[in-house]
């Protein structure tokens, strides 16, 4: 059974695009962030992120990117488990208080060249919580952000679309 | 016989509905604590307001819910959590947002309050100081003995939260876990909303479980308004529900295989997981169906070729979800890792009313969806898979089988989805003062609570919303003891507990 079922998988490559209504759209997008990945950064780029206080609805989304149909890994974009590994924060959520001492650290473990991107609308400006006793409110309240990628939460496509942006911010700012 | 028969109270409060709520004395509020202790009674919930401490409890024999009441001007009452530890960290909650001290309590460090917010007692009223003192973790001595401190920021894209782990070599002695790091205010952003807004908010305590709550919020407020939702919405909500457990369980089941180093797994259940999302959009359009239900009904019909989307998506999984589930049974190395792995006893899934997967995989034979048959589940027909084992290898198997169940329930309710009304219009107001609503509906990860009052306008005088995650977090912490550190991802993948859910 076990041979079969590796048959039949490795028989359909996963990592093509999905045969849904974006489709097409979705490789459009993929070939541009290839593109520009490997003009701007001839290298690849590590993503460390961390939810500030997110309804872990964008943190779904986030794993989206790394299933068979998007792949994000084939662009050179990484998801790696420590700051001191990254390039890009990729932060959720209004910034609630009793994360804004762990994301400063997180963000002062950060090597320098790096660049914040705040993802989805709590974490633009609070969102739905913004005025809570508990939350400080956008994520650029507390560190600088580099781009702000809205949604509630931000499908996959716009994640990728708001990557895009920032490799060729990263080009412009290297 | 109902359980306020035998609890003495002092009376009963008629706006609350469906399931009745009494204000007890001292000697009422205590017969409470004993039959929780005893395990006559399941503790639902228990939550504050300014002068007030309610308990929501379900009889374990006849299944009949009742909420009390007590009533505490002077800001004490008689503590829960010194009888029945079920109710600790909520009690240590109800401190924290509202001041109010349980008399005799054993633990009364803070459990949301990390002191940061610049003040205490947000929900109080009132504008007392607590002193600020270092946390405390629980001590654990002896010789070799060494302490691991996790997070609250994690390696992996998941919530934040602390872990405490003493060790004696690679054997975990204790773990404490220290949460509160998502508290995001929600009960008290509530406060004063509008039903359109508050239900926006419940939508938002747990992003994974968006459709759970939003469905009980709306139950609870069509309860107090008396009103109810058309049988095509009903049905539309459930579809919601199960979409999103299927989308869920698909996610974990394959997260749970990549912990223990089977990516392959991990690979097809995510594919199998994005196509649920994409139907999902297709259908409703939202991958994770935000903001869809409201009281009253569902904002949005189906879309026209959603119902083909769904019935792609249930073709799609019947032709694959066997043969993984071929691949789990089959691979050594995994049952390797997941059988006897995590253990939560029978007696603890039972005495803290464990929810879900991780009751049922211990024996707790509870579904909400059944053992309340709220609407439309009284008419659809499923199976309710309970395991003893309680490893993690169980909680993927019930997993499993309810992935089937939600596959058969999508069937039943497309087959069933006749022409009808989206949404029973609200009055304009209460006619009558504040009233109150309680549900609870059935999230992939176990029961949701939400419990609410109105005033005369229809704006939310309190809400609170108890996630599953309350009674499983505790259970983790048992369930790890004896197994060894590296087994952690792998043993709280299979929990799956909420951080957000409990945060708020
Ligand atoms: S933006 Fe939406 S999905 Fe993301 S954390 Fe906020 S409420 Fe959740």
């Amino acid at each position: 059974m076990r041979n079969t079922l590796f048959e039949s998988l490795t028989h359909r490559s996963l990592t093509e695009p999905a045969p849904a209504p974006d489709g097409s759209a979705l490789a459009e997008l993929a070939a541009k962030v290839d593109r520009a990945a490997q003009a701007r950064l001839g290298r690849s780029l590590a993503i460390r992120e961390v939810d500030a206080g997110s309804c872990n609805g964008c943190e779904l989304e986030i794993h989206a990117l790394s299933n068979a149909f998007y792949d994000v890994e084939r662009f050179g974009l990484r998801f790696v488990a420590s700051p001191r590994h990254a390039d890009v924060l990729l932060v959720t959520g209004p910034v609630t208080k009793n994360m804004r001492e762990a994301l400063e650290r997180t963000y002062n473990a950060t090597p320098d060249p790096k660049w914040v991107v705040a993802v989805g609308a709590c974490a633009v400006d609070g969102g739905m919580f913004r005025g809570s006793y508990a939350c400080v409110g956008g994520v650029s309240e507390t560190i600088p952000v580099d781009l702000h990628i809205g949604g509630c939460p931000p499908s996959p496509t716009d994640l990728l679309k708001g990557l895009l942006a920032l490799l060729e911010h990263v080009g412009g700012k290297g | 016989m109902g359980i306020l028969d035998s609890i003495p109270h002092v009376k009963a409060v008629p706006s609350h509905r469906p399931w009745p709520r009494a204000i007890v004395t001292e000697a009422g509020w205590q017969a409470a604590i004993d039959r929780l202790a005893d395990g006559e009674l399941t503790l639902l919930g228990f939550w504050g307001e300014p002068t007030a401490v309610h308990m929501a409890m379900r009889d374990a024999g006849s299944a009949a819910i009742a909420v009390v009441t007590y009533e505490c001007p002077a800001g004490t009452f008689p503590s829960v959590a010194n009888r029945h530890p079920p109710a600790l960290r909520l009690e240590r909650t109800i401190h924290d947002l509202f001041g109010l001290v349980p008399t005799a309590a054993d633990d009364l460090r803070p459990w949301l309050d990390h002191g940061a917010w610049g003040q205490s007692y947000p929900l109080s009223g009132g504008n007392a100081s607590r002193d600020v003192r270092p946390y405390q973790f629980l001590p654990a001595e002896g010789e070799a003995l060494h302490q691991v401190a996790v997070g609250p920021v994690h390696a992996g894209i998941i919530e934040p939260g602390h872990f405490r782990f003493t060790a004696n070599g690679e054997h975990v002695v204790r773990l404490e876990q220290r949460l509160g790091y998502t508290h995001k205010g929600t009960e008290a952003l509530m406060q004063g909303a509008s039903l359109e807004a508050a239900a926006k908010l419940a939508g938002r305590a747990s992003g994974d479980s968006t459709v759970a709550y939003a469905f009980a919020f709306a139950c609870a407020v069509e309860a107090a308004l008396q009103i109810e939702a058309p049988r095509r919405a009903t049905l539309l909500r459930a579809l919601m529900a199960e979409l999103e457990r299927l989308a869920n369980h698909l996610g974990d089941i394959g997260a749970i295989c990549n912990d223990a180093s089977f990516a392959l797994m991990h690979a097809q259940t995510g594919v199998l997981r994005e196509r649920c999302l994409r139907a999902a959009d297709t259908a409703f359009g939202h991958r994770l169906m935000m903001d869809v239900i409201v009281p009253g009904g569902v904002r949005r019909d189906i879309a026209p070729d959603g119902v083909s989307a769904l019935r792609a998506l249930v073709a799609q999984l019947r032709k694959v979800f066997p043969r993984l589930i071929e691949l789990y049974d089959n691979t050594a190395s995994l049952q390797d890792r997941t059988v006897t792995t995590g253990i939560v006893k029978a007696e603890y899934a039972r005495r803290f009313g464990a929810g879900g997967y991780v009751g049922r995989a211990s024996g707790r034979d509870f579904d909400a969806r059944r053992a309340l048959a709220y609407g439309p589940y009284d008419a659809l027909s499923f199976e309710v898979p309970v395991l003893e084992a309680g490893d993690v290898n169980a909680r993927v198997w019930i997993r499993i089988r309810e992935v089937e169940q939600s596959v058969a329930l999508i069937e039943q309710i497309l087959d069933r989805l006749g022409p009808g009304g989206l949404e029973t219009a609200l009055p304009a107001r209460s006619g009558g003062g504040a009233c109150e609503g309680m549900a609870l509906t059935e999230a992939f990860r176990g029961d949701v609570l939400v419990w609410l009052r109105l005033d005369g306008e229809l704006r939310i005088d309190r809400c609170h919303l108890r996630d599953a995650s309350w009674f499983q977090w505790p259970l983790l912490e048992t369930a790890i003891e004896g197994n060894i550190i590296a087994d952690f991802p792998l043993c709280n993948k299979s929990f799956n507990c909420s951080y957000s859910g409990v945060d708020l």
